[in-house]
C-alpha cells in the first residue's frame, strides 16, 4: 500500500523531543484533513505549552493563545469563519488544570469546536510537573516521593465531568502506543472532525501520549508505560457521540 | 512493485518502528545524522510494506511508493 505523510507537516522538521507523541497526533490530523479536502481551511489554536511548537512545523493557520485560552479563542475564530474548521489543540495540564473552567463552559454551552488534548500524564514544556491527569504515586518534579491522592486527588478523567452532557457532539479517547490504536484514534479524530463540520457541537478527543523526556523514560519504555499504568485510568472509547 | 523508503535525516531514534514492525524489518544501523540520532534501515527482503512503520513514526521518515 503507497503512503506518504501529508505535505502540511512534512515540509520541514518538527521540534519535539525524540519519541514525542506531539507528532504522532499531528499526522493523524493532518491525515484526515486531506482526506476530508480542508488543508486549506484548518484554522487551528495552539497553546503555549509543547504544541506551540507546531507553529513553525505545521503549515496550518495557527493563533498561539495564552496558556489554557486555546479552547475560548477559538470559539471565537469560529464565530467568525463558520465554515471553517477550528481546532483547539492542546496539552492535558491546559485543558484540565489552568484552563479547566475554560473547557467546561465550552461543553457547557456546546461550543462548535474541536478540541484534542494530548495527555501525556504531566507539564511538559514546563518540565514535567505534576497534573490533573498524572497518575497516583507518579514522580514528578512537583511531587518527588510520588503523587499522593490524598493531598492532590485522583487522575482526572474527562468523561466524569462531561459524559453526562447530553448535547455534546463527541468525546472520545484513544492512544497513540502502537499502530493499531493510531487507526483508532485516526477514525475518532475523523468522526469528530464529521460532526464538527456538520455544526453538531463540542467535540473533544483526548489521546495518551507519549513525553519521554518527562516521564524520564526511553521512548519504548514510556510507550509501555502508557500501556500498562495509564490505561488503569484511562479507559479508551467514545464515551459521547460514539454509535 | 512497493519499496519502503526512508529519510534517516527526520530520524530521532525513538524506535517505535521497530517494534511496530512485525517482519523484524527494520534496525538500528548505528549511524547517527547530522543531528546525531541513530537511525533505522530495512532489510527489503522481510518488509512487505504494511505500513505499520509509518503509522507509529512521531518524525515522518517513512514512505511507501
Ligand atoms: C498563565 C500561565 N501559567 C503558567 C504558564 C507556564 N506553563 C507553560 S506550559 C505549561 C504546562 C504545559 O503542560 P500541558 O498543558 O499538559 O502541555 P504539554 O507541554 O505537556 O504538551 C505551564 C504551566 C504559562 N505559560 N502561563
Ligand atoms: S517535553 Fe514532552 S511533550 Fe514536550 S516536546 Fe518533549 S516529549 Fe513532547
Amino acid at each position: 500500500m503507497k503512503i506518504k505523510a501529508p505535505d502540511t507537516v512534512t515540509f520541514t522538521k518538527s521540534g519535539f523531543c525524540p519519541g514525542c507523541g506531539h507528532g504522532l497526533a499531528v499526522r493523524l490530523i493532518a491525515e484526515v484533513m486531506e482526506e476530508m479536502g480542508l488543508s486549506d481551511k484548518l484554522l487551528t489554536v495552539v497553546d503555549v505549552a509543547c504544541g506551540s511548537l507546531n507553529i513553525e512545523s505545521w503549515k496550518f493557520d495557527t493563533v498561539l493563545a495564552a496558556h489554557g485560552r486555546p479552547l475560548p479563542v477559538a470559539v471565537g475564530i469560529q464565530k467568525v469563519r463558520k465554515d471553517n474548521p477550528v481546532v483547539a489543540y492542546i496539552g492535558d495540564g491546559a485543558a484540565y488544570s489552568i484552563g479547566m473552567a475554560e473547557t467546561m463552559h465550552c461543553a457547557l454551552r456546546n461550543d462548535n469546536i474541536l478540541t484534542i488534548v494530548i495527555n501525556n500524564s504531566l507539564y511538559g514544556m514546563t518540565g514535567g510537573q505534576c497534573a490533573p491527569t498524572s497518575l497516583p504515586g507518579q514522580v514528578t518534579t512537583s511531587t518527588p516521593h510520588g503523587k499522593d491522592p490524598k493531598k492532590a486527588g485522583m487522575p482526572f478523567k474527562v468523561e466524569d465531568a462531561f459524559g453526562g452532557f447530553e448535547s455534546i457532539a463527541y468525546l472520545a479517547r484513544g492512544s497513540m502506543t502502537d499502530a493499531a490504536n493510531m487507526n483508532k484514534s485516526k477514525k475518532m479524530l475523523r468522526k469528530a472532525f464529521d460532526k464538527h463540520m456538520a455544526g453538531q457541537g463540542f467535540c473533544l478527543v483526548e489521546l495518551l501520549s507519549p513525553c519521554p523526556t518527562n516521564l524520564g523514560l526511553p521512548p519504548l519504555a514510556n510507550i509501555d508505560w502508557i500501556a500498562d499504568e495509564m490505561m488503569k485510568y484511562f479507559p479508551l472509547g467514545e464515551f459521547r457521540g460514539g454509535a | 512493485m512497493e519499496k519502503l523508503y526512508i529519510e534517516p535525516d527526520r530520524c530521532k531514534g525513538c524506535g517505535y518502528c521497530v517494534r511496530a514492525c512485525n517482519k523484524e524489518a527494520l534496525y538500528f544501523t548505528g549511524n547517527v545524522n547530522q543531528k546525531g540520532y541513530d537511525t533505522v534501515a530495512v532489510d527489503d527482503e522481510k518488509c512487505n510494506c504494511c505500513t505499520a512503520c509509518y503509522r507509529m513514526c512521531p518524525d515522518y521518515v517513512f514512505e511507501i511508493r
